[in-house]
């Protein structure tokens, strides 16, 4: 990766702004049981629908637990394996898009296969997943594993064919180093900014996914805190308690904006030409 | 360009046929067998001789490329096999459905078109002015905005608070408003930006130059600069009719629509996959087919693409 890759993210201040935001939720996510004010399973009925306090930062829900710490533990959910599934993805993407590059008679096959599978839109290949899988989160990964991994090797392996085809790694194979090395040496690190752009990019779509399925009642399922399924709570007391609606929304408006904003500049600084083409493939 | 369609109609043959092997596939990686779903559904006791003859009446006890081939055939005569909780040929549940999601999404496309139309050629008429930025962040945020949310917060807004549109239910225009609204948002931020950004990239090209060299007024030169995009634009609204009516999924869910999304909702909770199946089924043929009309229109009307 180059050096100065860093110093131009920091360079952009919203980017830089995203990146400490994702930062921070991680740091919250990982450090959750100490940095909530609440248990977030406690129900409390005599407490519920409460206004913002010093005990509730964000207020109760209808069964009176701490909408805060429901947030907090909800990065777990929400975000953790959003992450999750984007880097097994990107693993079995990357192995399969570079078996593609390199052995002539993989590839056929595997570019056809990839075909097949781009044919569904990836929320449809992930609902029919869920469809016959049966509901819950290991299910729902799964499901957001295989709807993406066809567009993950499609996209890893248009980036190896720029490297492929150049002078050095001709020479490299004639002076009989092995695929291997060459992978690791010379390929890998040279289209590794690229996969971290994909990458980033990606992880917004799979949260709002996972946190769509969650509403729907297909995905994590409650009462485990995610902002999905507490926005679906939130709907059925809309006359009541409208205010319950923002907090999990916002929440994930603003990582998704966060991981969006992330992408796109690493994309400015990869391809300042990129916002000059025409063709968006997201 | 005859001999084109050929060819691409052939080469969508060999893709038909591997979505419906993934199709087929998917209904066999579920771990409870169909035929005790389909027991379970019509509340018989679950015993091994009872299993035994569902198989036998679904045809399930056969080898799976014998059920395959059998599929095959009965797709090819439209016949996509009986709901496993209405007893309903699946077929007439999807047409009964279709509609619905229909109306909804071109609603959608027509939203789409007009004002990712209208607001990308503003912000590439006006570059970098207030209102460019102000669009580019309305864009940035729309295509960060779970859909479902928006939906509540329009629910919220415009039923609860204003009662201006019905909150549910589909009862003439009215109760489409919203819906449409909703699924436009979240599509529109990529027609924005294909207008926007090629207008842009084609400014400083010979024959803009020599139209301000022949000192055409600004309107005549954008209409030079729109006939030269509205290509790809169009090609972009196609392809993303077939991605709509997935993504109407939620939102017919959430504003209780009764189309196809909220069929194939209703059938996952219902385990019944026949209907999850075809559903899955039509909408990747529709997208098959779409790409294809797209690259024949795209050939047929850029001349350049035929060198």
């Amino acid at each position: 990766m180059r050096k100065d890759f860093l110093i131009k993210i920091v360079d952009n201040k919203l980017a830089l702004a995203s990146l400490i935001f994702i930062t921070l939720l991680i740091i919250t996510g990982l450090f959750a049981p100490l940095v909530s004010p609440n248990d977030p399973y406690l129900i409390n009925l005599d407490e519920k629908l409460l206004s913002y306090s010093l005990k509730y930062p964000l207020g109760t829900d209808h069964l009176g637990r701490c909408v805060a710490s429901r947030l907090i533990y909800g990065i777990r959910t929400t975000l953790f394996y959003s992450l999750f599934a984007m880097i097994i993805t990107v693993f079995f993407g990357l192995i399969l898009g570079l078996l593609a590059s390199f052995f002539k008679l993989l590839r056929v096959v595997i570019l056809r296969f990839c075909d097949i599978m781009l044919s569904f839109p990836s929320e449809l290949m992930m609902l029919a997943i869920i469809g016959f899988l049966g509901t819950g989160i290991e299910n729902i990964i799964i499901a957001a594993i295989i709807s993406k991994v066809a567009w993950y090797t499609r996209m890893i392996y248009s980036f190896t064919l720029n490297h492929v085809n150049t002078n050095y790694i001709h020479f490299s194979k004639v002076i009989g180093i092995p695929s291997r090395t060459i992978i690791k040496k010379h390929l890998f690190p040279l289209i590794l900014s690229d996969i971290i752009m994909l990458a980033t990019l990606n992880v917004g779509s799979i949260i709002l996914s996972i946190s769509a399925l969650s509403f729907l009642g297909l995905g994590v399922q409650a009462p485990t805190c995610e902002w999905g399924i507490m926005l679906n709570e939130a709907k059925e007391l809309m006359s009541i308690n409208p205010y319950m609606m923002l907090p999990p929304g916002l929440m994930i408006l603003f990582v998704v904006l966060s991981f969006n904003i992330l992408g796109d500049s690493i994309r400015d600084i990869l391809d300042p030409t990129y916002n000059l083409k025409i063709k968006d493939n997201s | 360009m005859i001999r084109y369609i050929i060819k691409r109609v052939l080469l969508i043959i060999p893709l038909l046929l591997g979505v419906s092997i993934v199709c087929f596939i998917l209904v066999n990686l579920n771990p409870s067998s169909p035929a005790e779903v389909t027991l379970r559904i019509n509340n018989i006791t679950v015993t091994p001789q009872a299993i035994e003859e569902t198989k036998k009446e679904l045809g399930l006890d056969k080898p799976l490329v014998q059920q395959y081939v059998q599929w095959i055939k009965n797709l090819l005569n439209a016949d996509l096999g009986t709901s496993y909780e209405t007893k309903q040929p699946v077929f007439d549940e999807l047409i009964q459905a279709l509609p619905v999601t229909i109306y909804l999404s071109f609603s959608a496309i027509l939203l789409i078109a007009i004002f990712g139309f209208l607001i990308g050629v503003l912000c590439a008429v006006y570059e970098n002015s207030y209102f460019d930025k102000l669009a580019r962040v309305f864009i940035f945020t729309s295509a960060a905005m779970p859909s479902f949310w928006l939906a509540l917060l329009l629910i919220w807004l415009f039923s609860l608070k204003f009662n201006i549109f019905p909150s549910s239910g589909l009862d003439g225009i009215k109760s489409i408003v919203l819906p449409a609204v909703t699924l436009a948002v979240a599509y529109i931020s990529t027609f924005v930006r294909i207008i926007r950004n090629s207008l842009i990239q084609i400014k400083s090209s010979l024959f803009i130059t020599y139209a301000k060299a022949r000192g055409l007024n600004k309107f005549e030169i954008l209409k030079h600069k729109i006939k030269n995009v509205i290509n790809p634009f169009i090609v972009a609204l196609a392809m993303s009719i077939p991605k709509l009516f997935a993504g109407t999924v939620i939102i017919e869910n959430i504003f209780g629509l009764p189309g196809l999304g909220r069929l194939c909702v209703h059938a996952i909770f219902a385990r019944d996959y026949p209907i999850i199946q075809s559903y899955i089924l039509f909408i990747a043929i529709l997208f098959i087919i779409f790409n294809l009309l797209a690259d024949i229109w795209l050939q047929a009307r850029d001349p350049r693409l035929r060198v």
